[in-house]
């Protein structure tokens, strides 16, 4: 039925389920972080080897449909094409890198902590691979549900409300999805869930825009952009540092991805009615969330706000329709969920050492621990979008689509920009630089796992910054295919 | 016709049995007169039939009703194995329980077939007679007694509505039959108006539909753990049975004409039993208004009325027998009814917090349960037809509702610690055997919710 594994949509379907699996039947906390690390690694492996059969040329090896429940008229089927590959890619990278961050003995029951982890990637890459809109929705679900249980087992003080209040937002989202899917799925004619029955079904204006809103409400939330980011910053808080890592880096992909591959190319008509609105909306929820993020004295409500900003950025680019931006956009998922990382890592580093989060009772970090700063001021620059880091790359395009769209819209938007520089700095400065105070004067710099996390991190950080290219080639073809929906109408 | 009287003799056997029988034989002789009605049922289904009366075409048995019996039968199997320990506790002689729950699988087996409205009539009569005296089989807890008596009179009083109902139609039509009834289309006489309403109300009544659900939540608080777990999956999902074939075969040609009243049923009882079980403090309580929320889910089949709706009505009574009688056999064990008295509880019992774990998820209809896709037939029937779309919309937000409440317990059993007090008590033990058919249980939801055309493809 399922049991095949001569594609590399299925081996990353069923690599980490495996792992996730066997998990749960480890007794020993290195097994499991030792059976995690290869898990994980394996998944990066073969999507590596994937990236070198691309999708056009090798389609047997990059795409793969299993008969699965005929009568309803869905079929398990998995894609890699461009902008699969580049979140794929994304993923498979940030969990090994989670996985080396886990302290030892920070978590009881670590067999269960790496498992849930394994469920969640495979959750994940289903989501961002399927080519059927149940499957879409099963795994869309599916990489919710583990991170609610791992949020609310191993989070902090206030992890069980925070968590209930994120999970009940999202299932709430997911249920509108629902509706919207079961629709579409009435209206393509053939009974069919298939990705491509759904962009051929035919609907009427009206329709469209109730689907559009249906999808948007799910996608929105996901992401989350303003009005609808009230759970975000509580449960970045509340939630053990690698959930956090994974859910910002990785998760929030979801949204803009579900935007990109099912929203953008089934409702032109809906998108065209009202993309000026809903770029204003986000625009201003940037501003206002940058504003926020400056007032912040945690570490992990200021990046949680500076998320909620960036993926503004990002959803706002999606909706100019613009071929630039939505270059920008995808290759900015990827970047984003790099550079946010790197902050986590950096400050999960100061919050182990020192106890504190509260940006008020630390600094001097970087006479203690000059190249732990080193990495931090590289982070930071890349969240500010400076010029050879990668984000300078994608928000610039986007920036440019903005600017196409609407001129003094992409001078609004400049604002967050502006603002970004200041709290991330504000930060950089309060924290790492001035006298050591009681909380820091004990610390010690980065071990060698942890230099290698960031490392890679910054490595990536780099080399995108400055050598974009094959990204673009990745994406150009399926970010055409969407533009050019837009070109007849 | 196979089930009817195997299951009618049964309970008689099982009566005399009390003579000879003590303690696990019983729960055995039980368990293998369910496990022979599952047989014998199973042979008719595929075309086999042992005894062949003549009714007059009064009962006709088709692969949906046969199938609805399977279900029934089949959960009724999980139910005997996994609370017949307690079942056996609850009484002197639990082989007179046993045979009352057999008598009842009859009128149940009667339901699955019935073409006129004279053994709708009494195949709902010999359901409900019974399961009056089960919920008072407590005899000394006052409790029981009151939900004996309660359930009793509202029972008779619908039954009584019943009656007028069908007196009504009869005079319309002059027919007992469910064809000469839905002849005429849709054309709809003053007499067949009222005596369709009076019908409406009584089935309400016997599936604890808003605005006459009143007497459920007592009479399932009232009732011993045991009886409730009964009555609130497989009676109930005869109910639903009974309701939806008498609507689709005596009313199907008027289906526009009634579909708003029902439209507000459904939303009453959505709403209703929504609300209300956010907030319960105990468990079983806040079940039994899961369980009038549930019912607003399945109503929402005879709302649509279409081929999806019928997938999903088996799907929704296997998904939600099997999750509710898990959880309330687990339940049962529990000497304090509250939230609270489940924390700590995946500590103690991982393999059974386990199993609960994917019943609450698949009452609340997560992915990859079977839940999930009772929900998701349920929908996609009134998506069809595209009318009063209004009630998706409440449906899904009672559904994020139903998540609140729900995921409480999951809440307590996995997140929360014991207090100082708590650790002195005595959880339940639980033997290996109730292990394993509990780990069954969770196995075949999680089955049903990867392939639920297992089950529908049946149909």
């Amino acid at each position: 039925m399922f049991a095949a594994f001569d594609n590399f949509p299925a081996l990353l379907i069923w690599l980490p389920l495996a792992g996730g699996l066997l998990s749960f039947f480890i007794k020993s906390e290195k097994g499991a972080k030792a059976n995690a690390m290869i898990f994980s690694l394996l998944s990066l492996v073969v999507m590596l080897t994937a990236l070198f059969f691309t999708a056009s040329k090798h389609f047997m090896l990059n795409q793969v449909s299993y008969v699965w429940l005929p009568g309803i008229g869905s079929s398990f089927g998995l894609i890699l094409d461009g902008l699969t590959r580049i979140l794929s890619l994304l993923t498979v990278i940030i969990f090994p890198i989670v996985f080396l961050m886990v302290p030892a003995n920070r978590y009881i029951h670590a067999n269960r902590f790496y498992g849930l982890m394994l469920l969640t990637q495979c959750g994940l890459l289903g989501v961002f691979m399927a080519t059927d809109a149940l499957v879409f929705y099963l795994f869309w679900e599916l990489a919710l549900i583990p991170v609610y249980f791992l949020s609310s087992v191993w989070g902090g003080e206030k992890r069980i409300r925070a968590t209930f209040k994120f999970f009940i937002y999202t299932f709430l989202g997911s249920l509108f999805l629902l509706i919207g899917i079961l629709y579409m799925y009435l209206k393509t004619g053939t009974g069919s869930f298939g990705l491509v029955a759904f962009y051929n079904a035919q609907l009427s204006q009206t329709e469209q825009f109730w689907m559009f809103g249906l999808f948007f409400i799910a996608f929105a939330i996901k992401m989350p952009v303003f009005p609808f980011h009230t759970w975000q910053p509580e449960a970045y808080e509340e939630a053990p540092t690698p959930v956090t890592m994974v859910l910002s880096g990785v998760m929030v992909k979801m949204g803009l991805f579900g935007v990109l591959r099912w929203l953008l190319p089934m409702f032109p008509l809906a998108v065209k009615e009202f993309n000026t609105v809903i770029i204003v909306v986000i625009v201003s929820g940037m501003v206002y969330a940058s504003f926020i993020a400056i007032y912040q004295d945690s570490i992990k409500r200021l990046i949680a706000y500076s998320s909620i900003a960036h993926i503004g950025l990002m959803a706002a680019g999606a909706f100019t329709l613009k071929d630039s931006a939505i270059h920008g956009l995808t290759l900015q998922m990827f970047n984003h969920g790099i550079n946010i990382v790197a902050l986590w890592v950096a400050a999960d580093i100061v919050e182990r050492q020192t106890g504190v989060t509260r940006i008020s009772q630390l600094g001097g970090i970087a006479r203690k621990a000059p190249i732990l700063t080193i990495f931090l001021v590289i982070a930071a620059f890349a969240n500010i979008a400076l010029p050879l880091t990668n984000a300078f790359v994608g928000e610039l395009m986007i920036f440019n689509g903005l600017f196409q769209f609407k001129p003094w819209i992409a001078a609004f938007a400049g604002l967050s920009i502006i603002l970004s520089a200041v709290y991330t700095l504000n930060m950089v400065k309060n924290v790492f630089y001035g006298e050591p105070v009681a909380a820091t004067s004990t610390f010690t710099d980065i071990n060698r796992l942890q230099g290698l996390a960031l490392t890679v991190l910054t490595v990536l950080i780099f080399v995108v910054g400055v050598y974009p290219d094959p990204f673009f080639k990745l994406i150009h073809e399926t970010v055409g295919l969407i533009v050019n929906k837009y070109v007849t109408i | 016709m196979n089930a009817i009287i195997v299951a009618a003799l049964w309970g008689v056997l099982m009566m005399y049995a009390g003579f000879v029988a003590k303690g696990r034989s019983t729960n055995l002789l039980a368990v293998t007169g369910v496990i022979v009605l599952l047989v014998v049922n199973w042979l008719e289904y595929l075309g086999l039939s042992i005894f062949s009366i003549d009714t007059k075409g009064m009962l006709v048995y088709n692969s949906f009703g046969l199938l609805f019996n399977e279900v029934i039968l089949f959960a009724t199997l999980m139910y005997f194995l996994l609370s017949g320990q307690e079942l056996g506790k609850s009484n002197k002689t639990p082989s007179d329980l046993y045979a009352l729950i057999f008598f009842i699988l009859a009128g149940i087996a009667i339901i699955a077939g019935f073409k006129s409205l004279l053994m709708l009539f009494i195949g709902i009569e010999i359901v409900s007679i019974p399961l009056y005296v089960l919920a008072g089989s407590a005899k000394t807890n006052l409790k029981s007694n009151e939900a004996a008596l309660k359930y009793f009179l509202m029972g008779s009083f619908s039954t009584g509505l019943m009656l007028m109902g069908i007196a009504f139609l009869y005079g319309d039509a002059g027919t007992f039959f469910l064809e000469g009834i839905n002849a005429g289309m849709g054309i709809i006489s003053p007499m067949k108006g009222i005596g369709l309403v009076l019908l409406l109300a009584s089935m309400s009544f016997k599936v604890s539909a808003a605005p006459f659900h009143f007497w459920t939540p007592d009479v399932y608080d009232g009732s011993p753990t045991v009886f409730t777990s009964f009555m609130a999956t497989i009676v109930k999902s005869a109910g639903f049975f009974a309701f939806l074939k008498l609507f689709e075969s005596a009313f199907g040609n008027i289906h526009r004409e009634w579909q708003i009243l029902m439209a507000v049923i459904v939303f009453l009882t959505l709403v209703i039993g929504n609300v209300t079980a956010v907030f319960q403090q105990s468990v079983k309580r806040m079940l039994s208004y899961s369980s009038i929320a549930q019912a607003g889910f399945m109503l929402l089949g005879i709302f649509a009325l279409n081929v999806f709706a019928k997938q999903g009505m088996i799907l929704y009574f296997a998904a939600y027998s099997l999750a509710t009688i898990a959880i309330f056999a687990v339940l049962a064990r529990f000497k304090d009814d509250s939230i609270e008295s489940f924390n700590g509880f995946a500590r103690r019992q991982p393999l059974v917090a386990m199993s609960l774990l994917v019943s609450f998820l698949s009452l609340a209809g997560i992915p990859l349960t079977a839940g999930f896709f009772a929900k998701y037939f349920m929908l996609l029937a009134v998506l069809k037809d595209a009318t009063m779309l209004w009630l998706v919309v409440v449906a899904i937000l009672c559904a994020a509702v139903s998540v609140y409440y729900y995921f409480r317990v999951i809440q307590a059993m996995y997140f929360k610690d014991l207090t100082a007090d708590q650790e002195q008590q005595q959880l339940p033990e639980f033997n290996r055997a109730f292990k394993i058919i509990i780990l069954i249980n969770s196995l075949l939801i999680l089955a049903l919710g990867i392939h639920p055309d297992w089950l529908t493809n049946l149909l």
